[in-house]
């Protein structure tokens, strides 16, 4: 019974030890690009470096791309689903992502908390589809392009005040 | 996080479902059981002469009241005193029924806003002589002010209840309604509905709302849900679970059907679901591409209007009850929106912004014409069209402030029901067209309230935790 107790024991260690290993090698992975592009005083001076780094800070430069197409939002005036200079700007920006890959991206519509709910999911699908057909006229393939109006469900920002709502009025990107 | 569905917790939010279901069985057995009878021919014949000789010396010799908003009971509350219901015996079933009964009866009359329930402190009389207008001085209560007054004896019978309850004219002296009812001990309340209901066709030829329900959008479980509950705020159930975001509950015309827009597979899709299952069994979902919204139930038929945007922006179509589309409605660039029936099905009020902001318009279905209905404001949406005539309410946006507005089908000036209270917005009316339930912040998180068909009587109808919004008042149900 003691015996397999410790075996037991062993066991949940191993486990704990396995788990706690891969959170490292996880974090190690992603603090990488960062590390290379600021060298520490050690690893100066050691030319085998070097050629990795590049890569990396190529990759790093592609996962900044990603980042800012999926953080940058397409926003709008209230009860508008109008693209002004500065979205069709944002929009030019994603279309060159895009042009880059084959990703398939969903475009959520989105409003401020102002309004009816219902009108609000309508005007979300109406902003969607604004942004879906200035992409699509700059040669992305609809088919790449989904949309779903999310109204004033999902707030990005949950103040109440005008700087909150200018956020929220939005059209977001997601990956598919 | 005590009220998000995740893990383990997906089952708790069925539990009280499940007793609802159980008592809700018991419920409809003792129904069932449940015996109401008229008194005796001579009574009866009496308490219908008096009803009449009512009708004609009232100063409401206007007697019968629709929605129209020059007419109303609520011009002028009748005075009714309800002293508190006798136990017949010495038990406490009855003596609590009778405690609980009181109660019921002064706030579910309350309730419909036509009534000044009296403060049972200035009483001078505690009905020592009996419940009965033979036994009952009636100048007591004409003293203290009472018109009407409502009288309860409640007997207990090896477990069963004997509930007599008279609704008495205390100006002239007689008698107008009285019934006997047999019930379980826990019915009491089913009793009083089924009596308020029994004054309000003595006074006003309707059956008020007492047999309805209201569904709703609650997020206390942590995203929003839709819940149904009594008229009057009680027994609130969620009927799904998983729907990410459920939202614009709508109940059919017989009360059968609830359609409802969530967001369960991922994109905006109208569900159809029986009103009274939970959680399980679903009907049809309408999933066209793009966006599937804001179902409006037939007043008389099994099929609704919707808002879909699989054409490249949002139209308004009829479907059937199953989900295959009869004919679009609007035709028209930009969005078209919030469908509500006329009560005889020929027209249907909706929101566009075919002229820049949101407005209402009216749609003749047949024809396909379309006229504008709101011209006040430049934010006028979430019509309701009065369940009992030529009435449409909406919420309009004024001074920073959105507030229910009525207006006549035919047009004309809105009138504003609401004001200086926050946001009040998705008005709906109960199935008589005397009272409206809309949502509103002025507590801060969004609550459903209740107010007259006039604007009077505002009051929240439920607690419960978070956010409650977009009511929808069933029909009648015939079930108390």
């Amino acid at each position: 019974m003691q015996r397999k107790f410790w075996i037991g024991c062993m066991i949940v260690a191993l486990v704990f030890g396995l788990a706690l290993n891969m959170g490292c090698a996880k974090k190690a992975v992603k603090s990488g690009p960062e590390e290379t592009a600021t060298p520490s005083e050690g690893t100066e001076g050691i030319p085998a470096e070097e050629q990795p780094a590049a890569v990396d800070e190529a990759a790093a430069a592609l996962e900044a791309e990603r980042a800012a197409f999926l953080s940058e939002n397409v926003l709008f005036a209230f009860d508008s689903a109008v693209l002004d200079e500065t979205a069709q700007g944002v929009l030019r920006r994603k279309a060159e992502w895009l042009q880059k890959g084959q990703d398939a991206v969903v475009i959520e519509g989105h409003c401020d908390e102002r309004g009816s709910n219902e009108y609000n999911l309508a005007l979300g699908d109406r902003r969607a589809n604004a942004a879906k057909k200035f992409l699509v006229d700059l040669g992305i393939d609809a088919a790449r392009l989904e949309t779903v109006s999310y109204g004033e469900e999902k707030p990005l920002d949950p103040g109440h005040d005008e700087a909150a709502w200018a956020q929220n009025r939005r059209a977001q990107f997601v990956l598919k | 996080m005590l009220f998000s569905y995740n893990g383990k917790r997906r089952m708790n939010p069925l539990k009280p479902f499940l007793r609802w279901k159980t008592i809700a069985a018991v419920l409809v057995i003792g129904m069932a059981a449940a015996a109401a009878f008229i008194f005796t021919g001579a009574k009866t014949a009496g308490s219908q002469r008096s009803i009449l000789g009512f009708e004609t010396s009232s100063a409401y010799a206007a007697g019968k009241i629709d929605a129209e908003i020059t007419v109303s009971p609520f011009a002028r509350k009748l005075a009714v005193a309800v002293p508190s219901f006798v136990a017949a015996t010495q038990d406490a079933g009855a003596q609590d029924s009778a405690t609980n009964g009181t109660q019921l009866m002064r706030s579910i009359l309350d309730f419909t806003g036509f009534f000044d329930i009296l403060n049972p402190r200035a009483f001078i009389d505690n009905l020592s002589s009996g419940v009965t207008e033979d036994r009952i001085n009636f100048r007591n209560w004409k003293g203290i002010g009472a018109e009407y007054m409502v009288t309860g004896s409640v007997e207990n019978q090896g477990g069963i209840l004997y509930v007599e309850l008279r609704f008495m004219d205390a100006i002239n002296g007689k008698l107008v309604v009285g019934k006997r009812y047999k019930s379980q001990p826990d019915q009491i309340r089913r009793v009083v509905r089924k009596f308020a209901s029994e004054i309000l066709w003595a006074l006003y030829q309707t059956r008020g709302c007492f047999d309805t329900r209201i569904a709703f959008v609650s997020t206390s479980s942590g995203n929003k849900e839709i819940y149904v509950c009594d008229f009057d705020g009680y027994n609130p159930v969620a009927i799904t679970r998983g729907s990410k975001i459920a939202v614009s509950p709508s109940w059919s015309h017989n009360g059968q059907h609830i359609a409802y827009t969530s967001y369960r597979q991922g994109g905006a899709h109208i569900y159809i679901q029986g009103a009274q299952k939970a959680g399980g069994v679903m009907g049809t979902v309408v999933k066209f591409q793009g966006t599937n919204i804001t179902p409006a139930w037939h007043p008389a038929q099994f099929v609704l209007a919707a808002c879909m945007s699989f054409s490249g922006d949002p139209e308004i179509y009829s479907l059937t009850g199953d989900g295959k589309i009869i004919k679009r409605l609007t035709n028209n660039w930009g969005i078209d929106v919030s469908p509500s029936w006329s009560p005889d099905g020929s027209q249907v009020a909706f929101v566009s912004n075919r002229s820049g902001g949101p407005q209402v318009y009216i749609l003749t279905v047949a024809t396909g014409q379309v006229s504008r209905l709101t011209y006040r404001g430049r934010y006028n949406t979430a019509p309701a069209w009065s369940p009992k005539g030529g009435t449409i309410a909406y919420s309009g946006l004024e001074a920073g402030e959105f507030n229910i507005y009525i207006v006549s089908a035919s047009g004309g000036e809105p009138l504003q029901l609401t004001r200086d209270a926050g946001n009040n917005e998705s008005p709906t009316w109960s199935p008589d067209g005397m009272l409206l339930a809309y949502m509103t912040d002025r507590e801060g998180p969004d609550r459903v309230y209740v107010m007259t068909a006039l604007g009077s009587d505002e009051r929240r109808l439920l607690s419960m935790p978070g956010e409650q919004s977009e009511p929808d008042w069933s029909p009648n149900l015939g079930d108390f």
